[in-house]
């Protein structure tokens, strides 16, 4: 792995999106209209159900912005690609010294990078407009992040191979297969309110774990840390599978000659 | 033809096939330091695909790719880093400015005062002027010059090149036909070229091949391939074997009056 072809790489970006206010729009607008939608569902729920108890439903917003660090992270990757295709770039690239994990890596700084923008936004309207800081998970909010953006990481190598596989009328999936999971990996309702059956799947995804740490640190102030060793072993074996099905998908492409005409159409 | 040291790239018996249609068909060759080979063909003929071989973005069905003295599948990374690709059909990014997609690719090769070596670049390719516009709003002939200009920043050892003339005014192709030749007497670079403008041909190549159902039909210098064909012209000579996919007449059989 050569950083300097992937600080190169990610230069590109850079460029892209400071030559493009329209990105960061993209990168703010969403999760501030998830933000505000969440914020007030939470204030009425608050007034209306939890006037007893303070606080009560603040981890409606907590879910929110963690599940956009985990949504960004995806779209790093998943859109940094598509931006290749877009500008009919990606035979460049393929035909530059740039070994696949190199490309990868590129990827998943630029997710951090939207990560930063987005979640810099949402921690700041979040307090200002809710009242609600994040900071209040304290020292967790670090392996919390930690393990949503391998397991964004890992969710967008999966699109990118989906759309290596299936061309460019696959593209829709850079944005579906985040909420392909969503349901399951328990964001806004604790694992148990799941049918008995699915609990397991649930439990099968590192997001799983993070959510449910997150609601157990705010309701206590502390949590099972072997919650946080399953996120991070999960997270193992999910990176691992990722990088496995995107290099064998990228073969699978260059065998049946689809790169040149995926990178071209 | 320069020189005839160990050939910068060798493929061997290459065959390529797509659901059960042979797109190349033992396609053996070498290219020489400082020799310029031309690929012609009529389209449908294998040209693309064996670039696309060459490049390592298909895999072959059969045989063996080498480029300086390594097998391209083993070696893709170390050979890249000496190699590089233009074609008139694969654009940089339309949405950064010139500089900056120059600046990116001349990361990625490692050149070292990357923002000189770009400026000579425009300079050579007479782009200057387009330093700071929006790459996707430059012509044909300007985005052309830009693609060579990002194919000559790593100084290759090898270069391919895809049509680089096609849809570019004669006094435009002129000028990049120049560049090539340049190229190819300063330094000693060996170069791959496609065309289906056979001026460029005479002009720039010291040898061809061409192809018909992926398969090598005629190879030799221009002159070689004239002399041994009936026709007046290398232009003529295409259509022959575009439509007939022999360079000569069989005795045995003679083409209808």
């Amino acid at each position: 792995m050569n950083p300097r072809i992937v600080l190169a790489l990610c230069s590109r970006y850079v460029y892209l999106y400071t030559r493009s206010p329209v990105r960061m729009v993209e990168m703010v607008f969403w999760p501030m209209v998830d933000l505000l939608v969440w914020g007030f569902l939470t204030v009425y729920l608050q007034k209306s159900v939890g006037a007893d108890t303070p606080g009560v439903f603040t981890w409606l917003i907590g879910a929110m912005i963690l599940w956009d660090i985990l949504f960004r992270a995806q779209q790093g990757v998943a859109i940094s690609f598509l931006e290749d295709v877009w500008t009919r770039n990606l035979l460049n690239i393929f035909v530059a010294p740039v070994r696949t994990a190199e490309y990868l890596a590129a990827t998943f700084v630029v997710g951090l990078m939207r990560i930063g923008v987005t979640a810099t936004a949402l921690v700041c309207v979040g307090w200002l407009a809710y009242a609600f800081n994040v900071f209040t998970l304290e020292w967790w909010l670090l392996p919390f992040f930690i393990n949503l953006l391998l397991f964004g990481w890992s969710l967008g190598m999966i699109s990118t191979a989906l759309i290596l596989r299936w061309g460019q009328a696959a593209e829709s999936l850079a944005w579906a297969v985040p909420f392909f999971i969503q349901p399951v990996v328990a964001v806004f309702y604790p694992v148990s309110s799941l049918p008995a059956w699915l609990q397991p799947v649930a439990r099968a995804f590192p997001a799983t774990h993070v959510f449910e740490g997150m609601r157990e640190v705010m309701a206590t102030g502390t949590m099972n840390p072997a919650t946080l060793g399953w996120a991070l072993a999960l997270n193992g074996v999910f990176l691992a599978l990722a990088g496995g099905l995107f290099a064998w998908i990228l073969r699978l492409t260059r065998s049946r000659g689809l790169l040149t005409k995926f990178a071209t159409q | 033809m320069r020189e005839t040291a160990e050939p910068i790239l060798e493929a061997v018996e290459l065959t390529r096939e797509f659901s059960g249609t042979r797109a190349l068909d033992r396609f053996s060759f070498q290219l020489r330091r400082g020799e310029v080979l031309g690929l012609l063909g009529a389209n449908g003929a294998g040209k693309t695909t064996a670039m696309n071989c060459l490049l390592g973005l298909t895999l072959p069905t059969s045989g063996n790719l080498f480029a300086f003295g390594l097998e391209l599948h083993k070696h893709r990374v170390e050979i890249l880093r000496k190699t590089n690709f233009s074609s008139s059909y694969v654009s940089l990014p339309g949405n950064l400015k010139v500089w900056q997609n120059l600046l990116v690719f001349a990361r990625i090769y490692g050149v070292p005062k990357p923002r000189r070596k770009i400026d000579e670049l425009l300079e050579r390719l007479e782009v200057a002027h387009l330093r700071d516009r929006v790459t996707g709003q430059l012509s044909a002939g300007e985005s052309t010059r830009v693609n060579l200009c990002k194919a000559f920043l790593n100084d290759p050892e090898l270069l391919m090149l895809d049509e680089p003339t096609a849809s570019l005014d004669p006094d435009i192709a002129d000028k990049v036909r120049k560049v090539v030749r340049r190229a190819r007497d300063e330094r000693n670079v060996a170069i791959l070229y496609t065309s289906h403008n056979m001026r460029d041909i005479e002009e720039v190549c010291d040898r061809v091949i061409f192809l018909h159902k992926g398969r090598i039909v005629a190879e030799g210098s221009p002159a070689e391939i004239l002399r041994r064909s009936a026709e007046q012209s290398l232009e003529n000579v295409f259509i022959r074997i575009a439509r007939s996919g022999e360079l000569e007449d069989d005795p045995d059989n003679p083409p209808a009056p």
